[in-house]
């Protein structure tokens, strides 16, 4: 009796050792892939594509040049102190007592606040430059809100809804046409932060945040929450697809489309429109006009599922609809139950919505 | 000359029952034995935080992992966060002032001996009730629900909404009932400094240790009375239907953000001060040179109390507040740099021209120096508000907080260790485990935390329980847990150290390091009424006037 409870922590342990060393080994092979992979899917701060990103980064140099400054002039009189004045072994007579310097203390007090007086002047600058910045009338308005634990956008100028992944036009020289978000928040806390297009900021319930980007570059850029929400904090992660000009206006056309209805998946509609499906989940021009869960409307018109957890393949989908569980344990979408053919079914329906 | 309090050997405790030994400890009032079951307290309370790190350095060594459910790594840093400052760093904090500052000040307790005792049992208890959440988070039916709210706990995550069953409320009564603790030792710290100091001893002839002590306790007394207010809001919006910050019912998420700041972030200086204590005592000794700039360290010190209380929003940039809010708070922030400089330098200044000796306690302050040089950097780039719209909420932050929180505080606390040892217990260290605990730490620290900075700019925020692959933070998240296990051993040695060196260390006597302050004048450990006669003092260090009557200390 007592022999068997103190083996059990022990296979537990052993178990957990094993694991760890399989872990080890993995990582091995990871450092390999993470340093080879492309530099587009690293969301560096350092690299910037949209003007706030880019006024963020001249700063953040300038505060990294100043700070690197200090490092190394107190570094090396910290090094020189200690190998100037090391005493290996014990002495016989104590080493003059100084007690202190007014000058010298006068001069490290004054120094350091003329370099806070600069600091400051620039940030203050850049803070301004950033916060108060007007906003044009070809701006695109964008209305994020934050769920726990996906991202709903809202186009209200163009009549679009979208879900995890943003799209947003490209900025040119001459025609500038930012893009200016408001951020508000259905339940928590949460932050929009895509390092490479702006600095986060947080979507809090009750408040109106905003923020702007003006991406001088068409691409994918990845983020995600930046402010813990909850459970699946780690998987509400995000997208901001940035077109060229008429992809956009491409793009818009098609999300403004009602759901199309083919009559092949008719038996998977139906039982998409019969089960709580419909309670959090909107398909335009169907019954369906839940609020809670994405917009569904153009479901495949994303490249991800489950706001990026993952890719948007049938095999996927039918994964996440049998046990979200699966692939963000504690989201808030619950197990239909549905038996396989219905589960089929039901794919196939989706799989209609472009 | 002065300080002539010959004590006596204290009455040797041999053949005493465990249960009669137990109970003196239990039922102490000695400022002493009440400074070690602080320290012990946190001790305990250091290897389970430690733990719960080490489960989620674990968990994100490689993306996509699953050692650990998001719902437990989630209960993991909420745990992690809340039992490291308020469970380990404010109790080991007022274990050693409680212990050292009556032997400073020449004085045989503190002010309120019984108001000590019932403020470390209130610490104690609220440490245990908020691991009893982990049994009774969701009353009977759920064993195993840690709060999961994170140690700043943001509103409205702890609304009932949010946080269901009781692993919220565990959180809320551990801090209110420590933080009532917090109140009583701070209390009985400024009290015992302005009324306990032997005769001779001025404001101007305090030991550094005690004047930082004294500034530490005043913060103390402010910072934490809006933590506990805003847990009293917090407890009536969860069962009295309260809307202070259930934003469900107009309440306001950022309310409890600014209650919650104001706390937060003068106590990270009430845990700096002291560790700053502990290094402007240990440099002089080993330098074998007094402080350079007394008047000035303790005038930077009162000067970073009072700015501290003015930076709290600097940890709210990314909230939306207008740009004036944000200058400001940007400025205020950045001026702590200045009073925080001068002590660097100050630091540099002691040890300039002086005779280093490389002992144990004196390797971790040279760390210390290094490490809250850098630390101070960082804090000067997250205070630049637009570079902090990138950084804050990411793993730069972590690196940065725990290169103050273990760089530094750390760092001075096991120097303060090694120093005070052989006062507390009578017996040396091991030199050489020390140093081999040293130098382990010292890479272990760096592995995790310098490379810890690296992913926060590549866009990895905190607080996540696993991350995607092919972001580039594979490599760095693989060295920041390879560190932790450096780290783990150099604990480990640590701790033998201590327990070892009880029993078979080499005696110590008086007065081990050649030192200048009165602890060190009463034998080790000290007898429980300190000094058999009262010392009298005529300089900041009596003891060197002792020693060299031909050069006497000038203040």
């Amino acid at each position: 009796m007592r022999l068997a409870t103190i083996a059990v922590p022990h296979v537990a342990l052993g178990k957990l050792f094993a694991r760890g060393c399989s872990i080890f080994v993995l990582a091995l092979c990871f450092t390999r892939t993470s340093l080879a992979s492309a530099n587009n899917s690293i969301p560096n701060i350092f690299k910037p594509e949209s003007t706030p990103a880019e006024e963020i980064h001249t700063i953040s140099r300038f505060t990294l040049t100043i700070t690197g400054l200090i490092f190394a002039v107190v570094f090396s009189l910290l090094v020189y102190a200690i190998a100037r004045f090391r005493r290996p072994g014990a002495e016989e007579f104590e080493p003059p007592q100084v007690y202190g310097s007014n000058q010298i203390e006068l001069a490290w007090t004054v120094i350091p606040v003329l370099i806070v007086l600069v600091l400051f002047l620039a940030t203050a600058r850049v803070i301004h430059s950033i916060q108060e910045a007007p906003q044009p009338a070809a701006a695109v308005e964008v209305i994020a809100v934050g769920h726990q634990f996906w991202w709903e956008f809202r186009y209200p100028g163009l009549g679009v809804v979208a879900a995890n992944e943003l799209h947003i036009p490209v900025s040119e020289a001459g025609k500038p046409t930012p893009t200016f978000v408001t951020l508000l928040s259905a339940d928590t806390d949460h932050s929009f932060w895509v390092p490479q297009l702006a600095g986060k900021t947080d979507l809090i319930p009750n408040r109106r945040n905003a923020l702007w980007m003006e991406p001088h570059q068409t691409g994918m850029y990845l983020g995600q929450c930046a402010q813990y929400c909850g459970t699946q904090h780690a998987k509400m992660l995000l997208r901001v697809y940035v077109d060229a000009r008429e992809d956009f206006a491409k793009w818009v056309e098609g999300q403004k489309q009602p759901a199309v209805a083919k009559a092949e998946v008719a038996a998977g509609r139906r039982i998409f429109e019969q089960t709580a499906c419909i309670n959090c989940h909107a398909v335009a021009g169907t019954v369906a006009d839940g609020r809670f869960g994405p917009d569904l409307t153009h479901l495949m018109s994303r490249e991800t599922l489950a706001s990026g957890a993952a890719d948007n393949t049938r095999e996927n989908l039918k994964r996440w609809i049998r046990n979200p569980e699966e692939f963000k344990p504690g989201c808030l979408m619950p197990a239909m139950n549905l038996s396989e053919p219905e589960l089929e079914a039901v794919t196939s329906y989706l799989e209609t919505l472009r | 000359m002065s300080t002539e309090s010959i004590a006596l050997t204290g009455v040797q405790e041999t053949g005493r029952p465990l249960s009669s030994v137990l109970q003196s400890w239990i039922t102490t009032v000695d400022h002493k034995r009440l400074g070690i079951l602080y320290i012990v307290l946190a001790l305990v309370f250091l290897v389970i935080g430690g733990l719960e790190a080490t489960i989620m350095r674990i968990q994100l060594i490689v993306p996509h992992n699953h050692f650990v459910s998001p719902q437990f790594f989630n209960q993991m840093f909420t745990m992690h966060g809340t039992t490291m400052i308020f469970f380990v760093a404010m109790p080991i904090l007022f274990g050693f002032g409680n212990y050292l500052i009556p032997l400073m000040i020449g004085a045989r307790d503190m002010a309120f001996p019984r108001v000590n005792a019932w403020s470390f049992w209130l610490t104690a208890f609220g440490g245990m009730l908020l691991y009893l959440s982990f049994v009774g988070g969701y009353g009977l039916y759920g064993a195993g629900a840690a709060p999961d709210v994170g140690w700043f706990a943001y509103a409205p995550l702890t609304a009932r909404t949010f946080s269901v069953g009781h692993s919220t409320d565990f959180w809320i009564l551990g801090l209110l009932v420590s933080g009532i603790g917090s109140i009583g030792a701070a209390v009985n710290f400024v009290a015992t400094i302005l009324c306990m100091r032997c005769p001779g001893m001025t404001f101007g002839k305090m030991p550094l240790l005690v004047w930082l002590n004294l500034v530490m306790g005043a913060m103390v007394l402010f910072v934490i009375s809006p933590l506990t207010a805003a847990q009293i809001m917090l407890s009536i919006d969860r069962f009295l239907g309260g809307h202070f910050f259930d934003t469900q019912a107009g309440g306001s998420a950022v309310l409890w953000m600014h209650f919650f700041w104001i706390f937060g972030h003068p106590e990270v200086y009430v845990l700096v001060i002291p560790a700053f204590a502990f290094v402007s005592e240990i440099i002089p000794v080993f330098s074998r040179k007094p402080i350079f700039g007394y008047p000035v360290m303790v005038a930077a010190t009162v000067g970073i109390g009072f700015v501290s209380f003015s930076v709290w929003a600097h940890h709210m940039f990314t909230v939306g507040m207008n740009s004036y809010a944000n200058s400001f708070f940007a400025l205020t922030t950045m001026v702590v740099g200045v009073p925080t400089g001068i002590k660097i330098f100050n630091w540099i200044g002691t040890m300039w021209g002086g005779h280093l000796q490389f002992k144990a306690p004196m390797l971790f302050c040279i760390a210390f120096l290094f490490q809250f040089l850098i630390a101070g950097l960082t804090g000067i780039m997250l205070a630049c508000t637009p570079f902090n719209w990138q950084l804050s909420g990411s793993y730069f932050v972590v690196a940065h907080f725990h290169y103050v929180i273990v760089g530094a505080i750390l760092f001075a606390l096991f120097g303060a260790f090694y120093y005070w040892y052989p006062k507390m217990s009578g017996r040396m260290y091991n030199p050489t485990l020390g140093k081999l605990h040293f130098w382990l730490f010292v890479i272990g620290f760096h592995l995790t935390f310098d490379f810890m900075h690296i992913p926060g700019l590549l866009g990895m925020p905190r607080r996540i329980y696993t991350y995607e692959p092919g972001r580039g933070w594979e490599v760095w998240n693989l060295i920041v847990t390879i560190g932790v296990f450096f780290q783990a051993c150099g604990v480990l040695i640590f701790v033998g150290n201590l327990l070892w060196s009880l029993f078979a260390g080499k005696l110590a006597g008086n007065d081990p390091w050649d030192a200048w302050t009165l602890e060190w004048s009463t034998s080790s450990p000290p007898p429980e009424y300190n000094f058999a006669q009262i010392p009298t003092v005529s300089s900041r260090r009596p003891l060197w006037d002792l020693k060299h009557p031909e050069d006497p200390d000038v203040d």
